[in-house]
């Protein structure tokens, strides 16, 4: 009996309606999570895993040797690699594709690299609009990979460097 | 000014009255415009995220560009659809939100027509509002319009004999049905407003306001998770835009209509204390505005608040809650009349 009329009094009154209204009252005031993307954005983890590069040596000479445990590793066989010796006896890569189709962006194959060859960059805003395959447009060539590794060499080194100490 | 002025009673009658109209509405519309505006805004800051604000600075043309692409947009029209019909429910609904504002008083003495029977104006083309809805739902020929046309009139049944006895109980405290002179009964500060003698009916005034608007959380003639759009499944473009324009009017006639019957209108709120001189200069037109402002907010308050109301709730919450509450309130405030009871009925009423 008592307990019907307290609950008969309460919706009366809208008791549990006003409740939710000062829920929502005080979000109005909260702090917004919203990034405005464009200008403002998400920190990236220095172990981001974005757009593939390959790395040269100080003096220029390209890191990778051509050893395809990155080819062998790659879970989705997204790696392509045809090499022989180069002109001055050194082995090197003639191929080097990597199918962004195909690629899930596990990062084996830069913890296969025994060179620190090809890496995972931070860059994640990249597109590609020709989905023609014979254009080839989602095809990372090895001049399209060390283009990237010499774009964003400092910031590669200084992720590698930031992350030594865990590897 | 004093050209301007000669100038305008040079003007032939029909003219005059045109002027006036274009000075009602195009204001209306411009706000109408930044309701929606306002309405993503806050719905978005409850939500803790920060609603439109590409378009312009801050996103202030935001309502601009929408009306823009509603313009051209195309009309579909269903071929299953009744042509004449479909096309005239969108002004079925926009047209009596516009026009009950001709009874508006905005200030003391303007009004666009002082008639005597303003509350009765009001209720029935505030009632007519709901056959744009129905008679839109039907034209579609569409199953899901017909169920939100369904629901809408069965809602607006049940909920506009609660309305109407909240009104009569206001028409008992002020003893006239002229707007302006509702007003003017409740002269003498806050403590006189009609919202202190007739609190339970200010509440279920307003929310049934919000249910005859078809608003969250009583929007179940839209229902757009289950019906998707309700009643304007099948309008697009204009069509649409001039529903979306007639709800959002609504909204907005009924936030002013309850500030005028509970609020006191264009009355400072300030009326009868010592700050009543510092506020002198305010025209009441701005107090009427700041109220009216106040349920608008309300609106967007409920939306984000509220999840719909299930179908049987909104029945029995009409019909078993409301009806009761305010005949149980009518006679309450017969007695108060009669035996002179509070303070609040000194300026008039049905004694």
């Amino acid at each position: 009996m008592m307990k019907s009329v307290v609950h008969y009094v309460r919706s009366l009154f809208m008791l549990e309606l006003w409740k939710g209204l000062s829920v929502t009252g005080r979000y109005l005031f909260r702090k917004k999570f919203t990034l405005n993307y464009p200008e403002q954005k998400a920190p990236v983890s220095p172990r981001f895993r974005g757009l593939h590069a390959q790395r040269r040596y100080p003096n220029g000479e390209e890191r990778c040797i051509a050893c395809k445990l990155c080819e062998a590793v790659c879970p989705a066989n997204a790696i392509t690699i045809e090499a022989e010796p180069r002109e001055d006896g050194s082995r090197r890569t003639t191929r080097y594709d990597i199918d962004l189709f195909k690629c899930i962006f596990c990062g084996f194959c830069e913890e296969s690299c025994p060179v620190d060859a090809i890496v995972e960059t931070r860059v994640y805003e990249y597109h590609f609009e020709d989905t023609d395959k014979a254009a080839g447009a989602h095809i990372m060539t090895k001049e399209k990979l060390l283009a990237m590794g010499d774009k964003y060499e400092a910031q590669i080194a200084a992720d590698r460097a930031a992350q030594a100490k865990y590897r | 000014m004093d050209f301007l002025i000669s100038l305008y009673q040079a003007l032939p009658v029909w003219i005059q009255i045109l002027l006036k109209i274009v000075a009602i509405v195009a204001p209306l519309m411009l706000l109408v415009a930044y309701y929606t505006y306002a309405e993503r805004k806050v719905i978005g800051y409850m939500q803790v995220r920060l609603g439109p604000n590409r378009v312009g600075p801050k996103g202030w043309l935001q309502p601009i560009a929408d009306a823009v692409k509603l313009m051209f947009k195309e009309i579909v029209i269903p071929t299953g659809a009744d042509r004449t019909l479909f096309l005239l429910a969108p002004l079925l609904a926009i047209g009596p939100a516009l026009a009950a504002w001709a009874v508006f008083p905005f200030d003391a003495g303007v009004v666009l027509a002082d008639i005597n029977a303003g509350l009765l104006y009001i209720l029935a083309l505030t009632s007519l509002g709901v056959y744009g809805v129905i008679i839109g739902g039907w034209a579609s020929n569409s199953k899901y319009a017909f169920l939100g046309s369904i629901r809408s009139a069965a809602q607006i049944v049940s909920y506009e004999i609660a309305m109407g006895f909240a009104l009569v109980t206001v028409l008992m405290a002020a003893g006239s049905l002229n707007l302006g002179r509702i007003v003017e009964a409740q002269e003498g500060g806050v403590l006189h407003w009609f919202w202190l003698p007739l609190l339970p009916m200010f509440v279920v005034y307003f929310i049934s306001g919000v249910a005859e608007t078809n608003r969250a959380p009583f929007d179940v003639a839209e229902g757009e998770s289950e019906i998707v759009a309700g009643f304007h499944v099948d309008y697009s473009g204009m069509a649409f835009a001039v529903f979306f324009l007639g709800e959002y009017a609504n909204m907005i006639l009924v936030s002013a209509l309850t500030a005028l019957m509970f609020l006191g209108g264009w009355l400072s709120p300030f009326q009868g204390t010592f700050m009543e001189s510092w506020f002198a200069w305010v025209p009441g037109f701005v107090w009427l505005l700041l109220k009216t402002f106040v349920f608008m907010f309300f609106y967007l308050w409920l939306r984000a608040t509220f999840p719909r109301y299930r179908y049987d709730q909104i029945m029995r919450l009409g019909w078993k809650v409301f009806i009761p509450i305010t005949i149980v309130w009518i006679v309450v405030v017969g007695v108060m009349q009669v035996y002179d009871i509070g303070w609040w009925f000194d300026q008039g009423g049905v004694r």
